[in-house]
């Protein structure tokens, strides 16, 4: 069968383990990119506002961690949060708080590299100027985030689109439990090495029209703010 | 501070995911079984066939990890998984030696299978033994994917090789690192021959063009076993659970349940009878 129209009829068939996978991966998503999105807005603002020593290495640290591989992260988060590691009383491995957790610290770097670039590009006179009409830090910061919003979106776009189309965290944290920690990715894993490929390529094509649709509404909802 | 918060935040979490679980009739008290097995198990349907069975009589709820053997040990050794399902004899017998469970029980068996190409290019389909069909591979440069993963069907294969007096290496030889699905459509890709399970090969078989040309002596026998994580080494292990669990499949109902799946009409796995 052709892939589009597989997709299609995955959504409307109604399989209830489609729609609970799709579930699964948004809910991971959703609270990843809420856990990453407020320090890294923090770490990203501090490190383009203030300058000190070391700023420069800093960032280019914080860019090239966006490029860390999600296996190693995976890894990483693995050996704290198995049993036999020093975080192993959570009992997080193999549940949904390891994957998050994991995600989380996938998208931080994504997060303040993105700030932090945005805020950079801002017009110098900007900060000037609100300075010269007698703005407070709170109000100067209040005024940059909303001249930025763009920046801080796209940000938390990335931040998404890249938890939501990551499979080494998923799969190595959440051990792709079915009904409990199987996510889009892990599923399309699944099913390649299940040799299911049209039902495999079906769910990627449904993946993708997820990111769209999750774009198109940040994408509205900044706009209309304007 | 930050970790704090964020440490905080995902307990909360945690704890929402799971205060919504339960609602059968006298859940158990800690519902959540960690069950580590292989991927023979898990993907050819079997566990998805009988679990439900055992999560409806007892309000349990069996959270599958489906690894190869070797990992799936590995997880109950280190107080990840509560119980585990596998299929190497003599691996799990050290396992319970070296104290990391307790309980082991046969559950069931079927057999391994040399598969390969239609054609047979290294003409084995007469051989006398599983031995002699590995040298003939061998000795032939045919291609032959190996698992190459310490799955159990990746142990099998090395006695193989070891009794056969070859050690595999050479361009013919391609170690896969793979689960056994994805081994046996290499195989059918490249085209060459692989070791498999016979569960594994009935769930993929309509997806190749592969067949046996092997089968049928003594060494190639596949029996899996289950045993619960020693509750004395890891007191978080859900021994409880595992127990349960144990005592079930090895009952007159779950050992049914294992003789009542069937892919196409073939059984995949028998039990002792």
């Amino acid at each position: 069968m052709n892939p589009f129209l597989g997709s299609l009829e995955l959504i409307f068939s109604g399989d209830r383990e489609v729609f609970q996978v799709a579930a699964t991966t948004l809910r991971f998503s959703f609270w990843s990119t809420a856990f990453s999105t407020i320090p890294g807005l923090i770490l990203g603002i501090a490190l383009s506002g203030h300058r000190f020593p070391g700023r420069r290495t800093v960032a280019a640290v914080v860019s090239s961690l966006t490029a860390l591989p999600t296996v190693v992260i995976g890894l990483a988060v693995y050996s704290f949060i198995s049993r036999s590691g020093p975080l192993g009383h959570l009992g997080w491995l193999f549940a949904p708080a390891g994957v998050i957790l994991g995600q989380t610290l996938l998208a931080l770097p994504i997060v303040v590299s993105l700030v932090y670039t945005g805020l950079s590009k801002l017009d110098a006179r900007f900060a000037e100027t609100l300075i010269t009409l007698g703005a407070g830090r709170f109000r100067r910061l209040t005024a940059t985030l909303f001249e930025a919003k763009y920046v801080l979106a796209s940000a938390v776009l990335n931040a998404f689109g890249r938890v939501t189309g990551e499979v080494g965290v998923s799969m190595m944290l959440g051990g792709n439990i079915r009904w409990y920690t199987r996510t889009m990715t892990t599923t399309i894993a699944l099913d390649t090495s299940k040799g299911e490929f049209e039902r495999a390529l079906s769910l990627g094509i449904l993946l993708l029209g997820i990111s769209l649709t999750v774009n198109a509404l940040v994408h509205a909802a900044v706009k209309h703010e304007q | 501070m930050k970790r704090n918060v964020l440490t905080f935040a995902l307990a909360c979490l945690c704890a929402a995911s799971t205060s919504g679980m339960g609602g059968k009739e006298q859940p158990p008290a800690n519902p959540r079984i960690k069950l580590a097995t292989t991927t023979s198990t898990e993907n050819s349907g079997l566990l998805g066939h009988i679990l439900p069975i055992f999560e409806a009589k007892t309000g349990y709820k069996v959270d599958v990890v489906a690894v190869g053997t070797g990992a799936a040990l590995k997880l109950g050794e280190n107080g990840d998984a509560d119980v585990v399902l596998v299929h190497a004899r003599a691996q799990e017998d050290a396992f319970v030696a070296a104290g990391h469970g307790v309980d082991r029980r046969d559950v069931m068996y079927n057999d391994f299978i040399v598969l390969g190409p239609a054609s047979d290019p290294a003409v084995i389909g007469a051989v006398k033994s599983s031995t002699e069909a590995f040298s003939k591979i061998a000795a032939a440069g045919a291609i032959f994917v190996s698992r190459g993963d310490k799955s159990g069907t990746h142990v099998k294969e090395l006695d193989i090789w070891k009794a056969a007096g070859i050690a595999p290496s050479g361009a013919w030889y391609k170690e896969a690192g793979q689960g056994m699905e994805q081994v046996i459509l290499m195989a059918n890709g490249m085209p060459g021959y692989t070791l498999a399970d016979r569960g594994t090969w009935l769930a993929v078989k309509d997806k190749t063009t592969l067949k046996i040309c092997y089968e049928g002596d003594k060494g190639l026998f596949n029996p899996y076993g289950i045993i619960a994580v020693n509750p004395a080494k890891w007191p978080t292990a859900n021994y409880e659970g595992a127990k349960a669990l144990i005592a079930w499949i090895t009952s007159k109902e779950g050992l049914a349940a294992v003789e009542g799946f069937k892919l196409n009409g073939e059984q995949l796995f028998f039990t002792y009878k």
